[in-house]
This record gives structure tokens, C-alpha cells and sequence, in this order.
């Protein structure tokens, strides 16, 4: 089942006359991995960033088509794309948490730093927001490393740990959807298959979404595999199929490192 | 909460704005009178505080020959007795005015105008090649060992209070100058080259920061061509950094022109063109420092006259830098 | 021949620096000495009508802290909106620009403005208009030094805020101000050392006094101002007066300086 749903969308940047990417369709199925990958300057930034309507950060940026995205309680989809009051932006982001390409501790401690997003969400009980910390920490992997230091700075850590915290700090809110964007391009091949090891153990409560140009990082740990080129959602499927029997010539191009 | 921060901040904003069109309307506002009664003119006057028997005054003035001004300005007589005196023996010898002279007074910019842009001119011609020398040294010339510290100290320099250049200028400089060149203590050379001293540190600093910018890469790819430590800063740096060199040459000279403190003890703060370099004149910045205490009436508009000349001076010489030399990044 | 005149520039470029060098350490010894020398407890314990420079230190930095208490919120909070609320528009971009030229304006005009202001129609000189003389030229200097270091925050971690549903109020206020803090404070600590020193902005707003008061309502103490009529007199003992005074603000003014790089340095 599909926790989002991608429908005829399209979007262009404030200020430029086409469309980054066009009429993509693609659904992000529940509890599975989706990979987007293709060459660099494709959109698959542009896409990710959509699902959680980041872009709307800087405006001038216009969507068009619909990002259905899947409500846990009423078990109903509802178009993102029409959100437009504050509060539902904040409901959205709670739901649709990301990670970036390069870590992003804030100016904190570590526990306070995990603890961030449930205080913004309202929780205020002291022991809730422990146990809640010491179980995203331990999610991410992270709990054995920092348990003795929680209340030093997170710029103290090591890069992966970094990225580790960050993952902690969005798995805290539990999300329904968490967006990758090339989570471990800045990080050591130790720390990458650490965040590697991570993100499938994480599968089993919640959908994942991840951009990412190393192909054998989408074939290690994803379910579903979109290949975009220029803009377009050239191919998605299974990601075995994508990597062994891709339909288009496009997609086999890419993936036998004919281009790109 | 957050609506009333984010209105709130906007409007601290804007208070940026308010302030300067408060400055201008202000300053025009009050210089109005003067305005009124010298027009463009005043620029071109070399005259200050300088009493005029009324028909002398209107040939040059022919378009504010009017009544109404007559009366209001002919009560207005707070000049120097020897400038009286003067005026006086000129009028001697029309047979009509001997008693009882309807007579104006007469202010002019031209002095103080020339003296702050001769003033500020020999300050950048002072400046200039040292703060040149000084940033070479220290972005390309000396080990980080003294680069650093020296770059520190140069910052720290550009800190002090200008009133205490002046005042090292007035007792220790001058002396020396007036003895070496002859003339005044106090003159348009004496007071240029502490201008000069006072705003090298932060011309240097700037400019040092501007040469930074370029990338060490391609400092490495002309070395790595064989050329010298002078071919890289003139075939590399310079063309790289140009525009902000010039920005900070600029800059520099917006600080120069409106400096009061620095030159206020040195220039002679007398309405006098200056004939020879070593003699003494006035700037604007003086003139409102000076004069501002005792000024009254229309002597007080011209000040404010002067004040706004200063200000839309300092104003396009400022934007030009910002536009056309310092776009910044966007972030 | 190449290599020559890179030797000739070279030298040049290393002599006029020692020259600039040279002039400015000038003017730091002779402050020194002729500072130190008359420097005396009784100073800092008597009024300028007693030769002492209490009053003045008091009165100046009540001056600069005044506009302090104006500038810093208003510079900062008008930074934030450039930086954050008002991000690449129109709006925000030109009053960045304004404000980078008001800092350059020269101070003796804003002085004009002020006694035009809030001098002439009160009917006389007050600790007011001086504080509110220097509240002007400080803003300008707040708000760059805020966008400046705001903007050395990186995007993605205003990004990663909002990513986790907090408001843009909440991503400026925990996190962005947060990661700027350090070079906001060594703004502000820069921006006060650089007015302390004015003087032309207080000229006719402030005025001085030889009397030590704290009552904003008429001509207040101000070190610099007085510094300038004492240097102008013709007695030895009030140049050495200017001297003190001289000495004791640019001690001060660099001790501010040094704090603030101290703080930057340490937290990098
Ligand atoms: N802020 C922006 N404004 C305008 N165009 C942008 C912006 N960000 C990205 N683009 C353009 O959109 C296209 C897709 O970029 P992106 O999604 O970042 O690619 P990818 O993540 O696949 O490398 C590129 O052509 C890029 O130039
Ligand atoms: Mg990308």
C-alpha cells in the first residue's frame, strides 16, 4: 500500500521559466525503500524536497499535480499540495521527516537535540521525553556511543555519529515518511554502512524515500528503484528489475555506467 | 506571538529607512532658508559670514532680489569686525551709502567644499599606496607568524578614536610637518596627512580582506608556471580582487570626506582658499563642529546647507562603491 | 631583469608597510606616555571642575550604554528580518543596502539631525539626543554584523528546523540565533567600542559638563566632547588632562576589541 502517491507533478523554481521536473508519477509504498537515483542535476532533489514541501521555505516555487499522502488515522489520502495554513505545514513535516546530505546537529546538547522535535510537537512530560530520546538513540544506533554525554554539544561528534543523531532526532517524532537526501555523500565508508545498516533496520516503522547517485548503495538497501534523467521519471519498479531487466535503454545506459 | 515578532521585525526594518529620509528632510528643512537665499550659488560663493550692501549682493544674486528678504535678512549682523571694516571701505565709495547701510550677509560653501575635497585628496593620495603596501605584506609577504598579529594590531588601529589622531596631530605631527615644509602647523597638508594616517588602518584591513579572496588554487597554478611573488600579485590577485580593492579604496574615501575629529585640531578651521598647500582652510565636517555652537539664524541654515551637501556627498559617493564594486554575496 | 623587479616591489611594498607601521606606532607610544604619565588614582575619584575625569567616564559610558539599550534589539531584530523574514526580497535587499550606507554617513551629520531634532525644539543640549545620536550610528553597524553572521548559518540547518515541523519563529529563535550567537555578541561588543569613541555625533546633542550628573535632561558629561575643548585650551594642565582621558578610551576601546575576539576565538 502506498503511503504517498506522486500524481502528474510537476515543479518549477521561483524565477525559472520550465519546469525542474515534469509530470512524474510514482507512488512511495509503506515500509519499503524507495531509491531515486540518475545523474546529478536531474531533480531528484527537487522531487524529495516536494514531499515535505521544504521548498516552500523560499517562495516563488509553483507545484502542480497532486502528492497524496497517506493519513494513519482516518486511513484517508490527502493532497499536500493544498496545504496552506501553518499548522498543517507543521502537521505535514511531523509526518514527512528528512535528512540531509550533510549533517545538521543544531547548536545544542545531544539530548536536546533528539528531544527538539517532540518539544516543538507539545510533549512536555519529563520521563515521556527521556524514554523517547534513549529509544530514538538506541534506534539510530547511536544510544552505546553517547549515553555517558548527552548533555555535551552535538558538534562534538564525529561525522557519522552526526548523521546518526539527526536520524535519532527525526526517528523521535515518529514520522510516517522519512526523505534521504544523499545521507552518506559526506561521510567515511565505516560510517556509510553504519547509516546503511540503519535506514533498512528503520524500514520496519516507517517509509523511506532516498536520493541517492551511488548505484550500489540503491541496490543494496532498497525495495523500489526510480531512475530519473532530465527532469522525467524515466523507469520505476522493483529495484532487482531495475538493475537486472530494465525496460528502458535509459535506465540500462545509466545503470552500466554508460553515462552519467 | 510569532505574527507580532515577524511585523515587529519588519518594522525595525523599515525604522532603517525612516531614519534616513528623516535625516534628509530634516537637514533640508533646515537648510532651507539658506536654500532660499543662495541657491546653487552657494556652492560657487566663496564667501562666509561676509556682510554685502544689499545692491552689491544682487548682482549676484539677481533671481532672490526681492523685499520680503531684504527686511528679514538685513537685521542679521554677526560678522567679523575686520571683514565690517573691509566691506565698509568698499562702500566708501558710492556717495549714497555712508550712514545707515541697507547691507545682507552673505554665506558661501566654496571654502569649506574645497577644503574637504582637497583635504580628502591628499588624505588618498597618502593613504593609498601605503594601505597598498601594507595589505600586499601582510596577504602575501609575511609569514602567518606576523601576518596575524600585525593583521590584529592593523584592525585594532582602525579602532581608535579619531579625536586621537587629531590630537597627536595637532602636538606632535605638525610641528614637524610646519618645520619640513614651511607654513602653518595648522594647514590643509598637516591636516590631510593625519586623515590620511587615521583612515590607512582601515584601508588597509579591507583591502588585505579583499585580496583574501582569491583562491589559493589559483595563486598555486601561476606559481606553478614559474612566476614571480610580483607577477602573482599583479597577473592574479589584483585581477581577481579588483573590484573589491577599488570598493575599499572607496569606502575609505567616504570615511575621509565626512571625518571630523582627525581634522577638526589640524585644518585652521578659517574661511580661506587655500593658496599654497601649506595654508590653512576649513572643511564642512569643521565647519559644523566649529561653528554649529554660536551659529544663529541664516549662519545656522547655512551650516545645515553644508551638512546636507556632506551627506547627499557621501551618500552617492557610497552607493556608487556599493553598486558598483561591492555587490556582496546573497548568502 | 623579472626577477629584479620583483625584488624592487617587494621591498617597496615591505617598506611602506613598515612606514604605515611606524606612524601608528607613533601615535600608540605617545599616547602611552604622555597618558601614563599623568595617570593618577585621583582621576578616576574627582570631576572634571576638580581636574578628575569621573564625570566623563561615567557620563560617556552612559551615553553608549543608553544607545546600546536601543541599537542592539533594534539592529538585531531589523537583521533577522533581513537575514530571515524577508529573505532575497526586493525589500530586504534594498534596506540592507541603506543600512550599509547610513553606516557610512558621516557622524558629524547625524549629529546635525539630532540637534535639529530633539535639541532645538527642547531648548537646549540633553543626554537624550547624545544617546540618541549614538542609538543611530550604532544600528546600522548591528544590523550588518547580525546578517552577517546569520548568514554564515547554514541553509540546511534552517532546513532540517523546519523538516522536523518547527515554526519559522522557533527555527530563528532555537536554532539559527543560537548558531550565530558567539559572532552576534562579538558584533555587538565591536559596535560598542566603535561608539564609545565619537565624538562628533555628540558634539552639539550632548554637549559636555565638568559636573558629574545623571540627569538625561540637559548637557551630559561626555568624555570625548570634553577631550576636544580641553586639547583646544591653552594651559598645560588641561592638555594633560585630554591626555589622560585620551588614554584611558582608547584602553578601553581596544579592551572591548580584544574581548570581543577573545570570545570568537575561544568558541571556534
Ligand atoms: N533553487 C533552485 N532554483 C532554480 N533551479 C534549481 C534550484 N535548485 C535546483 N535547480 C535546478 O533543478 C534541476 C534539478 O536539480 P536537483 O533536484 O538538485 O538535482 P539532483 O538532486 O538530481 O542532482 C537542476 O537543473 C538544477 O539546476
Ligand atoms: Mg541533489
Amino acid at each position: 500500500m502506498p503511503v504517498m502517491n506522486i500524481k502528474n507533478f510537476s515543479f518549477t523554481y521561483a524565477g525559472v521559466d520550465k519546469p525542474s521536473i515534469r509530470n512524474i508519477n510514482l507512488p512511495i509504498l509503506k515500509n519499503k525503500i524507495t531509491a531515486l537515483i540518475g545523474p546529478s542535476g536531474c531533480g531528484k532533489s527537487t522531487l524529495l524536497r516536494s514531499l515535505n514541501r521544504i521548498h516552500d521555505l523560499y517562495p516563488g516555487n509553483k507545484y502542480e499535480g497532486v502528492i497524496e499522502l497517506l493519513d494513519f488515522e482516518t486511513n484517508k489520502y490527502e493532497n499536500i499540495l493544498e496545504i496552506k495554513k501553518e499548522n498543517e505545514f507543521i502537521k505535514l513535516r511531523q509526518k514527512v521527516g528528512m535528512i540531509f546530505q550533510k549533517p545538521t546537529p543544531f547548536p545544542m546538547s545531544i539530548f536536546d537535540n533528539v528531544a527538539y522535535g517532540l518539544k516543538i510537537a507539545g510533549i512536555k512530560n519529563k520521563t515521556e521525553v527521556e524514554n523517547r530520546v534513549e529509544e530514538a538513540l538506541k534506534g539510530a544506533a547511536l544510544w552505546n556511543e553517547v549515553s555517558d554525554r548527552l548533555n555535551k554539544p552535538a558538534g562534538g561528534l564525529s561525522g557519522g555519529q552526526q548523521q546518526r543523531l539527526c536520524i535519532a532526532r527525526a526517528v523521535a517524532v515518529k514520522p510516517e515518511v522519512l526523505l534521504f537526501d544523499e545521507p552518506t555523500s559526506a561521510l567515511d565508508p565505516i560510517s556509510t554502512g553504519a547509516i546503511e545498516e540503519l535506514i533498512v533496520e528503520l524500514r520496519k516503522d516507517v517509509s523511506i524515500a532516498i536520493v541517492t547517485h551511488n548505484m550500489q548503495q540503491a541496490s543494496r538497501i532498497s525495495d523500489f528503484t526510480a531512475f530519473m534523467y532530465m527532469g522525467d521519471l524515466i523507469e520505476y519498479d522493483k529495484t532487482e528489475v531495475i538493475f537486472l531487466n530494465p525496460k528502458e535503454k535509459q535506465t540500462e545506459d545509466y545503470i552500466t555506467g554508460r553515462f552519467g | 506571538m510569532e505574527k507580532i515578532f515577524q511585523k515587529l521585525s519588519l518594522l525595525s526594518a523599515s525604522l532603517v529607512f525612516i531614519i534616513l529620509i528623516g535625516i534628509f528632510t530634516t537637514l533640508f528643512i533646515s537648510a532651507k532658508p539658506a536654500i532660499d537665499e543662495f541657491g546653487f550659488g552657494f556652492i560657487t560663493d566663496a564667501r562666509w559670514n561676509t556682510e554685502v550692501p544689499l545692491n552689491q549682493s544682487n548682482e549676484k544674486e539677481k533671481q532672490t532680489d526681492t523685499l520680503k528678504e531684504d527686511t528679514t535678512q538685513n537685521s542679521v549682523s554677526d560678522s567679523d569686525d575686520d571683514l565690517l571694516a573691509e566691506d565698509e571701505d568698499l562702500m566708501g565709495d558710492d556717495e549714497d551709502l555712508d550712514d545707515e547701510v541697507a547691507t545682507k550677509t552673505v554665506y558661501g560653501g566654496l571654502v569649506p567644499i574645497v577644503g574637504t575635497i582637497l583635504s580628502t585628496v591628499i588624505a588618498m593620495v597618502f593613504a593609498v599606496p601605503i594601505a597598498m603596501g601594507i595589505a600586499i605584506f601582510l596577504a602575501e609577504m609575511a609569514p602567518k607568524k606576523i601576518s596575524i598579529p600585525v593583521g590584529i594590531a592593523i584592525e585594532l588601529l582602525a579602532a581608535i578614536p579619531s579625536i586621537i589622531f587629531g590630537m597627536w596631530g595637532l602636538f606632535y605631527f605638525a610641528p614637524i610637518i610646519s618645520e619640513t615644509f614651511g607654513g602653518y602647523q595648522v594647514s590643509l597638508l598637516t591636516a590631510g596627512l593625519v586623515l590620511g594616517i587615521m583612515i590607512l588602518p582601515f584601508m588597509a584591513a579591507i583591502t588585505r580582506d579583499s585580496m583574501k579572496t582569491t583562491p589559493d588554487i589559483l595563486k598555486e597554478s601561476a606559481y606553478a608556471l614559474g612566476a614571480t611573488k610580483f607577477e602573482v600579485i599583479k597577473d592574479v590577485i589584483f585581477p581577481y580582487s579588483k573590484v573589491g580593492i577599488i570598493g575599499s579604496i572607496i569606502l575609505s574615501l567616504g570615511r575621509a570626506l565626512g571625518e571630523t575629529m582627525a581634522v577638526a585640531f589640524l585644518i585652521g578651521a578659517v574661511y580661506n582658499l587655500p593658496e599654497k598647500i601649506t595654508d590653512p582652510t576649513i572643511s564642512i565636517p569643521v565647519a559644523m563642529a566649529v561653528n554649529f555652537g554660536e551659529a544663529a539664524g541664516l549662519g545656522e541654515s547655512a551650516l545645515f546647507y553644508l551638512g546636507l551637501i556632506l551627506f547627499v556627498l557621501s551618500f552617492g559617493i557610497i552607493s556608487f562603491a556599493k553598486f558598483y564594486f561591492l555587490k556582496r554575496n546573497k548568502g | 631583469m623579472r626577477l629584479l623587479l620583483n625584488k624592487i616591489i617587494l621591498a617597496l611594498s615591505l617598506v611602506s608597510a613598515l612606514i604605515g607601521l611606524a606612524f601608528l606606532g607613533w601615535i600608540l607610544v605617545t599616547l602611552a606616555i604622555k597618558g601614563a604619565s599623568a595617570m593618577s588614582a585621583s582621576l578616576f575619584i574627582k570631576d572634571l571642575v576638580d581636574n578628575g575625569l569621573r564625570n566623563l567616564i561615567v557620563g560617556q559610558l552612559i551615553l553608549a550604554g543608553l544607545a546600546s539599550f536601543v541599537g542592539i534589539p533594534l539592529g538585531i531584530v531589523a537583521g533577522i528580518y533581513i537575514r530571515e523574514y524577508g529573505q532575497g526580497s526586493k525589500y530586504a535587499e534594498f534596506i540592507r543596502d541603506l543600512s550599509d550606507i547610513m553606516m557610512s554617513a558621516p557622524s558629524i551629520v547625524i549629529g546635525a539631525f539630532v540637534f535639529a531634532l530633539l535639541v532645538k525644539p527642547f531648548g537646549g543640549p540633553s543626554g537624550f539626543a547624545g544617546a540618541f545620536a549614538l542609538a543611530i550610528m550604532m544600528i546600522p553597524i548591528v544590523i550588518n554584523t547580525t546578517d552577517s553572521m546569520l548568514s554564515l548559518v547554514p541553509k540546511e540547518l534552517r532546513e532540517a528546523g523546519i523538516a522536523l515541523g518547527a515554526s519559522k519563529y522557533k527555527v530563528i529563535f532555537n536554532i539559527v540565533i543560537r548558531a550565530a550567537k558567539v559572532g552576534i555578541m562579538t558584533g555587538i561588543l565591536l559596535s560598542f567600542a566603535r561608539i564609545v569613541g565619537e565624538t562628533a555625533p555628540l558634539l552639539f546633542t550632548s554637549e559636555t559638563s565638568n559636573y558629574f550628573t545623571l540627569d538625561l535632561t540637559s548637557s551630559f558629561p561626555s568624555m570625548t566632547v570634553s577631550i576636544y575643548s580641553l586639547a583646544n585650551e591653552p594651559e598645560e594642565s588641561a592638555r594633560d588632562l585630554a591626555w589622560s582621558a585620551s588614554f584611558i578610551l582608547t584602553i578601553m576601546v581596544l579592551l572591548i576589541n580584544l574581548t570581543g575576539r577573545y570570545i570568537t576565538r575561544n568558541k571556534k
